[in-house]
């Protein structure tokens, strides 16, 4: 009787939750109809997605054919942002270039959050001692300046597209971590999780089924503000030359190369960087209206 | 405030062994034998086993880590395998460089930001806060070295009014300073901003205005000082993507300071100065930190006693 009692009340205590989740389903549809500048953002990456999976079939050249009569051509109707010193349309190299560019940023988001949130998780589930223990590993991961961690893991790992990913991702880590250790500390103290745990749940259960959708939204916050530094992270090191490697069209090595020319050919330069900033100031005003809608105790 | 120190200071030595532990584990993390990339390519058997007889590298890794330990704590950082000079001699000629142009970077990060975060405050929602709250959120997006490479443009081959690159003189000293402190600038706005209208909501703001007082005595005396507390960490975390960003900018602007140091080390897989580097780096990060906390207590403490 006991039993059906405690199942009746979790069961009511899902719905509310699902309730929950509904309002705030709603709460964000008007936030982002109402936040023009969130729609804006929503907007922005909406065409920047749609460019990396049409890249094929709207670049006019081949982005990798080398045409050196053509070479450093200014912006024309035959090449409309020019080409570089290799004679290479640049308008075809950035269209390419958005699949490198935007993948490395969401692979290495997806990477940071993953561990990030299953160390959070853990962290703010377990606490005492493993809290301890994952806590200090994370101030010591934030201890590192800006992207110093990910120059001391490419300076062990080598310079790649695929290290400057694991490099962005580590860097991402703790700032998913301790976003979902106190949400997770907020969760497991609510009474629905007492009674899963009374009906028998493991601990594996109890997280990853009842406490993780529960810590979603400071999540998705978090990774669309993350994904805008992340792009940027990944770029700003192929700019050093770190990672992607020419004659890859990746936006932040189009750029290093177009350094080398900015005399001359200052198009070079401006196109891919103009790329970079539309896109991180879409998930910039994506990020901002996603945190409004989601998580009012994050406004500020 | 004495004992806060103390207690601060104690927090920070599991930070500082934990930083040069992962610092320490780049080497065991490197593919291959570190004995044979530290001896370089085409080295002879007989020298990577000297190399790995000298470093130490032969010796269990717990070992190895608490004599690295023990060597930095002495201002022992290895040596260059580039020019096997000393890494702590290197860095103590290219730190100034950093610090200066982080200085500078930060004072342009707070004037800025103060200035457009308060503009933006004390008429909110107006044309002119729209406007500054846009152009900050431009500066957050822009990425430091395309912005860099921007001015370099409008006001070294454009204009010519500036030295396009190098850290000679007071000049060369603008543009990367703007460059690095823009992003920041724009942070600072924000938070600025968000933490004036906080303030300027409560009831001791209005009881203010109600005596009568003048809008502009109301907004820097009443609103700012305490609108500054929040404003005052913010300012803090900046130091450390700003002395992060160090390495961007000083690569565009071929200024010789840590960051461009590590870079170079990092293609010329010059490991033992990247160590060095990235360590140094971390550690005037965390007693930045450090110093921000001690002000940011010291600042609400005087708000307590008042």
């Amino acid at each position: 009787m006991a039993s059906k009692v405690t199942t009746a009340q979790t069961m009511e205590l899902a719905k509310a939750r699902q309730n929950t989740r509904k309002e705030r389903w709603h709460s964000f549809r008007s936030v982002m109809t109402q936040n023009k500048a969130a729609l804006a953002g929503a907007i922005i990456i909406g065409a920047y997605l749609l460019m990396m999976l049409v890249a094929p079939i709207i670049a006019p050249y081949d982005p990798f054919e080398i045409s050196l009569e053509d070479k450093l051509t200014p912006p024309s109707m035959e090449h409309w942002m020019g080409t570089d010193d290799k004679g290479r349309d640049i308008l075809s190299r950035i269209l390419y270039g958005s699949r490198l560019s935007i993948g490395v940023g969401f692979a290495s988001v997806l990477f940071g959050a993953f561990f990030g949130i299953t160390l959070g998780l853990i962290a703010g589930y377990y606490g005492k001692w493993v809290d301890t223990i994952i806590s200090r590993i994370l101030d010591v991961m934030l201890a590192f300046p800006g992207i110093l961690l990910a120059l001391a893991i490419i300076s062990a790992l080598g310079p790649g597209l695929i290290n400057v990913t694991i490099a962005v991702g580590v860097f991402s880590i703790p700032l998913f971590a301790r976003i979902v250790r106190g949400s997770t500390m907020e969760v497991k103290k609510l009474e629905y999780i007492d009674a899963i745990r009374t009906l028998g749940a493991n601990d594996f259960t109890i997280i990853f089924k009842h406490i993780f959708p529960n810590v979603l939204s400071p999540i998705i916050v978090q990774g669309s503000m993350r994904l805008a530094t992340a792009i940027l992270s990944a770029a700003g090191l192929s700019f050093l030359g770190l990672g992607a490697q020419p004659p890859s069209p990746e936006w932040g090595a189009m750029l290093s190369s177009g350094r080398d020319f900015l005399f001359s050919a200052p198009y070079m330069a401006i196109f891919p960087g103009l790329m970079i900033s539309i896109l991180v100031l879409g998930f910039n005003l994506f990020g901002d209206g996603l945190r409004d809608a989601l998580d009012p105790k994050l406004k500020k | 405030m004495f004992l806060f120190i103390l207690k601060r200071l104690a927090q920070i030595i599991p930070v500082i062994l934990g930083v040069t532990l992962v610092v320490f584990l780049i080497m065991q993390m490197v593919p291959g034998d570190p004995a044979a990339i530290l001896a370089g390519e085409g080295a002879s058997q007989e020298t990577i086993e000297q190399y790995r007889e000298d470093l130490g590298l032969n010796r269990p890794v717990v070992e190895q880590y608490l004599s690295y330990v023990g060597n930095v704590f002495q201002g022992d950082l290895g040596n260059s395998l580039k020019n096997k000079q000393p890494v702590l001699d290197e860095i103590l000629l290219r730190l100034p460089i950093t610090m200066e142009l982080a200085f500078y970077s930060i004072l342009i990060t707070i004037v800025l930001g103060l200035a457009a975060g308060i503009i933006s405050a004390v008429k909110p929602y107006s044309v002119r806060d729209v406007s500054v709250m846009v152009i900050a959120l431009l500066g957050i997006s822009l990425p430091s070295f395309w912005l860099g490479l921007l001015l370099m443009y409008l006001f070294s081959v454009k204009l010519q009014w500036l030295p396009v690159a190098g850290w000679d003189g007071p000049l060369n000293i603008i543009l990367p300073a703007l460059t690095l402190g823009v992003g920041g600038a724009a942070i600072v706005a924000r938070m600025t901003r968000s933490s004036m209208l906080d303030v300027i909501g409560q009831d001791y703001i209005r009881t203010a205005r109600a005596k009568g007082l003048k809008e502009h005595f109301v907004i820097y005396k009443h609103a700012l000082r305490n609108a500054l507390i929040p404003v005052i960490t913010v300012v803090g975390l900046q130091f450390g993507s700003l002395l992060g960003g160090t390495v961007l900018v000083e690569s565009v602007f071929a200024i010789n300071g840590l960051g461009r140091m590590i870079v170079d080390a990092i293609r010329t897989r010059d490991l033992p100065m990247v160590q060095g580097g990235v360590l140094v780096a971390s550690l005037v990060f965390v007693f930045v930190n450090l110093l921000v906390d001690v002000m940011y207590r010291a600042v609400n403490k005087r708000i307590d006693l008042n």
